[in-house]
């Protein structure tokens, strides 16, 4: 049986998009040297949403500038609660001018609506709220009896979570006291630059927030930028790997948020409605886009047959289309190079021998879309069970004792996250002991909450963001 | 006149005295350049040895409950202790600083122990949480071993660095490949026989002596190292283990301090674990 839904866009009436926008340092909006620019289009209708600068190395370098000026004259001066109470404005300022993020995160992105609005933005103004708080208990944090800033951190994000990112980034940098030079993904700068207003209107001390758009070679003046003292980066292990490389003997240190394979593991004691309703919010949450993302189904085999099943049924409801539709849940792919990406590695499982599945659904004709994509009869040696797709595709494994559960779990070089669904609390924990990853989910997945540390072993990177052993990767003292 | 008889300084690997299979060893002179004695010069394959001797302690150690743990770190300091006498030699004569001071150095190495024994059982408490969640969630974070970590210790120290930079890494549940200082590489060697009779299980702790420069690149590339702590290492030698350590995203770790739980924490990981609550 399908439902037809009759159409509920949110309207962009709320957004004011510029026909070009330049980059934000020492607290105004300039121009990029050689005014160069590039082009941020609606990854679902391939429109071009504006024409953003393209910052060049010496841009970067005003912009450290502006910012080391700000740390030094400023906000390493103020006093720690009023540093505070510049983000607990800033906090107050996204919460009210949250429909208008929502709606241009949808747009720029191409996520649905009903995420922007009920995660990605509200959690973004949590993050800057709660890290507001700590600006002035840092004594107290455990990062050793004398925490201090670093000073000028570097920080580049990803496309996936563009503003949610920007929080993470950013709300932790501040409480602590460092100032920032941030990179927005080239695909998704716009909410970055509404934010650049929102610390205009917060009063914000010029030079503290600076915010260069560009490419990979703008980040990687950035890295390479002698007065900056610490990076930040969530994006590919590859390029987390190359930042590493960059920075060794220089003495910067880094907090690196990188790739994932996270395994979700279904013993057959397992709530099996409730376990679907999780691997599909496990994978298809953002288009699969998300670094911790439940990529590898791994389930009992004497319960393969009817999970599969309920899941072919559970996903033929996924609606996919128009992400500012309020009934969206798959919206569009962020861009044709990632849609190639997803296409590619794909088709890998179908050469090596899994057996391909998705639901009957048209795509829309225009934008960048991919539909909700099983593999089944997958083993571990296949490329969908070890490479990162990074897109609405689910390689699913089988296996026959916990231990074997584990031991495949954990035969990846990442380490970012892993489910568990079962009824049994002592399994839970033996489970979670024994998976090699940073954030476990039991009998739920892709929860993310300001005060939950967030971050890998292995080769998903260094450090947490979040809670209170995030705020170590931006103290001096509490290095870890 | 009786010959003394002189101890042949051997590696020790996965809980065994070999000698390296290379069949090389190098001359340690004391602080007046007298011949002192020709330890092993560890190999690249003794150091593939160790690190297999490592991770395959790794589970054991790893999951040890921490009182246990807490017990063998007292129990290698009362091995220390009764060996004190050696390394105080030892020191004197490598350092070539008094006996008193070699004294002092022995005695802080062995309080080291104890200092690190009591974390064991405390760091979880001290450096995990409860995290408040907005809504109907269980949160908590606990530190948990990182794994295989190879250890380069203050080169100019014969015997302190060293227990400064093993005891926080095995304290914490890893296993460790530690390549000795090269000047003073003779503590090392007696400390192992030290931790040979202090119920640590073989390969929680394996001791290269050898050339710094050889074997420190051999560590950084080397895939099965999960982390280093780079304190005795050069500038150059710093950067060269970073850049080759990158290809598995090694934690590396300098220390200018010692005795605090960061030490230890640098070589833990975060681990966070979600539960929905209901009915």
């Amino acid at each position: 049986m399908t439902f037809e839904y009759s159409p509920a866009p949110e309207s962009t009436a709320i957004v004011d998009i510029s026909a070009q926008y330049g980059l934000f340092i020492n607290g105004k909006f300039v121009d990029a040297k050689g005014s160069k620019t590039f082009n941020t289009i609606n990854p679902a209708t391939e429109k071009v949403l504006s024409k953003i600068a393209h910052a060049q190395a010496s841009d970067v370098d005003k912009a450290v500038a502006a910012a080391r000026t700000a740390y030094t004259k400023v906000w390493s001066k103020m006093a720690p609660q009023e540093r505070g109470k510049y983000l607990f404005r800033i906090a107050r300022i996204m919460q009210e001018r949250a429909r208008e993020f929502a709606v241009l995160e949808t747009m720029d992105n191409g996520k649905p609506i009903r995420e922007t609005r009920d995660i990605d933005i509200p959690l973004a103004a949590a993050h800057f709220f709660y890290h507001a708080g700590w600006a002035d208990k840092l004594k107290y944090a455990g990062a050793g009896d004398n925490p201090r800033p670093h000073g000028v951190v570097g920080q580049i994000i990803p496309w996936n979570f563009p503003l949610l990112m920007l929080a993470w980034k950013i709300a932790p940098a501040l409480a602590t006291g460092n100032t920032v030079v941030l990179k927005p993904a080239e695909t998704t700068p716009l909410t970055a630059l509404l934010f650049a207003e929102v610390c205009q209107q917060a009063g914000l001390p010029a030079g503290v927030v600076n915010i260069v758009t560009g490419d990979g070679a703008t980040g990687s003046a950035l890295v390479n930028h002698p007065d900056i003292d610490k990076i930040a980066f969530t994006g590919s292990t590859g390029v987390g790997k190359g930042i590493a490389r960059a920075i060794a003997g220089t003495g910067k240190s880094a907090t690196l948020e990188l790739g994932g394979k996270g395994a979700n593991i279904v013993f057959d004691d397992s709530p099996i409605d409730q376990t679907v309703e999780g691997i599909v919010s496990g994978i298809f949450f953002n288009q699969g886009h998300v670094c911790c993302a439940g990529s590898r189904l791994l389930v009992q085999e004497n319960v393969h047959e009817e999970l599969i099943e309920k899941l072919k049924r559970r996903i033929s409801q996924i609606r996919v289309g128009d992400p500012l539709d309020k009934n969206t849940d798959l919206g569009a792919i962020n861009s044709a190079a990632q849609l190639a990406r997803i296409k590619e590695i794909s088709s890998s499982g179908d050469t090596e021998g899994a057996q391909r599945w998705s639901p009957e659904c048209t795509l829309p004709e225009k934008g960048f879309w991919y539909p909700p994509t099983i593999f089944t009869g997958v083993t571990q040696a296949n490329r969908i069970a070890q490479e990162e797709i990074f897109g609405p595709v689910l390689s699913v494994l089988t296996f026959r004792t916990p231990q074997e559960a584990i031991d495949k779990a954990n035969n990846t070089p990442y380490g970012l996250s892993a489910g568990v669904w079962t009824e049994k609390g002592s399994r839970i924990l033996w489970a979670a002991k024994q998976l090699k990853a940073g954030v476990i989910w039991a009998n739920t997945f892709n929860k993310f909450d300001p005060a939950s540390p967030f971050g890998g072993y292995k080769e998903s990177g260094w450090g947490r963001e979040g809670g209170r052993h995030g705020l170590a990767a931006y103290l001096k003292g509490g290095e870890k | 006149m009786r010959i003394d008889i002189r101890k042949t300084y051997k590696l020790y690997i996965g809980g065994a005295f070999p000698r390296s299979e290379s069949g090389r060893t190098y001359e340690v002179k004391d602080a007046k350049s007298n011949f002192i004695a020709n330890p092993a010069q560890a190999s690249r394959k003794d150091l593939r040895d160790a690190v297999t001797a490592a991770r395959g302690a790794l589970g054991g150690w790893s999951s040890a409950t921490a009182f246990n743990r807490s017990q063998i770190l007292y129990r290698i300091a009362e091995m220390m202790e009764a060996r004190s006498d050696e390394f105080v030699e030892e020191i004197a004569l490598l350092e070539g600083v008094s006996r008193v001071a070699a004294k002092k150095q022995v005695n802080q190495a062995i309080d080291t122990w104890v200092w690190y024994c009591g974390w064991c059982d405390k760091i979880s408490t001290v450096a995990g949480s409860t995290n408040p969640i907005s809504g109907p969630f269980y949160n908590f974070t606990v530190p948990e071993s990182l794994g295989v970590v190879g250890i380069f210790p203050a080169q100019k120290s014969a015997l302190l660095g060293l227990v400064q930079a093993i005891a926080p890494v095995i304290a914490g549940g890893n296993t460790a490949v530690v390549v000795a200082s090269q000047k003073f590489p003779l503590c090392a060697v007696t400390l192992s026989e030290a931790l040979a009779t202090s119920d640590l299980p073989g390969g929680v702790v394996n001791i290269l002596t050898g050339i710094t420069s050889e074997l420190a690149p051999w560590m950084g590339a080397h895939m099965d190292v999960d982390a280093i702590d780079a304190t005795g290492l050069s500038k150059e030698l710093d950067k060269e283990v970073r850049v080759s350590g990158a290809d598995n995203l090694k934690r590396i770790h300098k220390f200018s301090s010692s005795d605090t739980p960061q030490r230890m924490l640098a070589f833990m990981e975060y681990k966070t674990v979600w539960h929905p609550i209901g009915i």
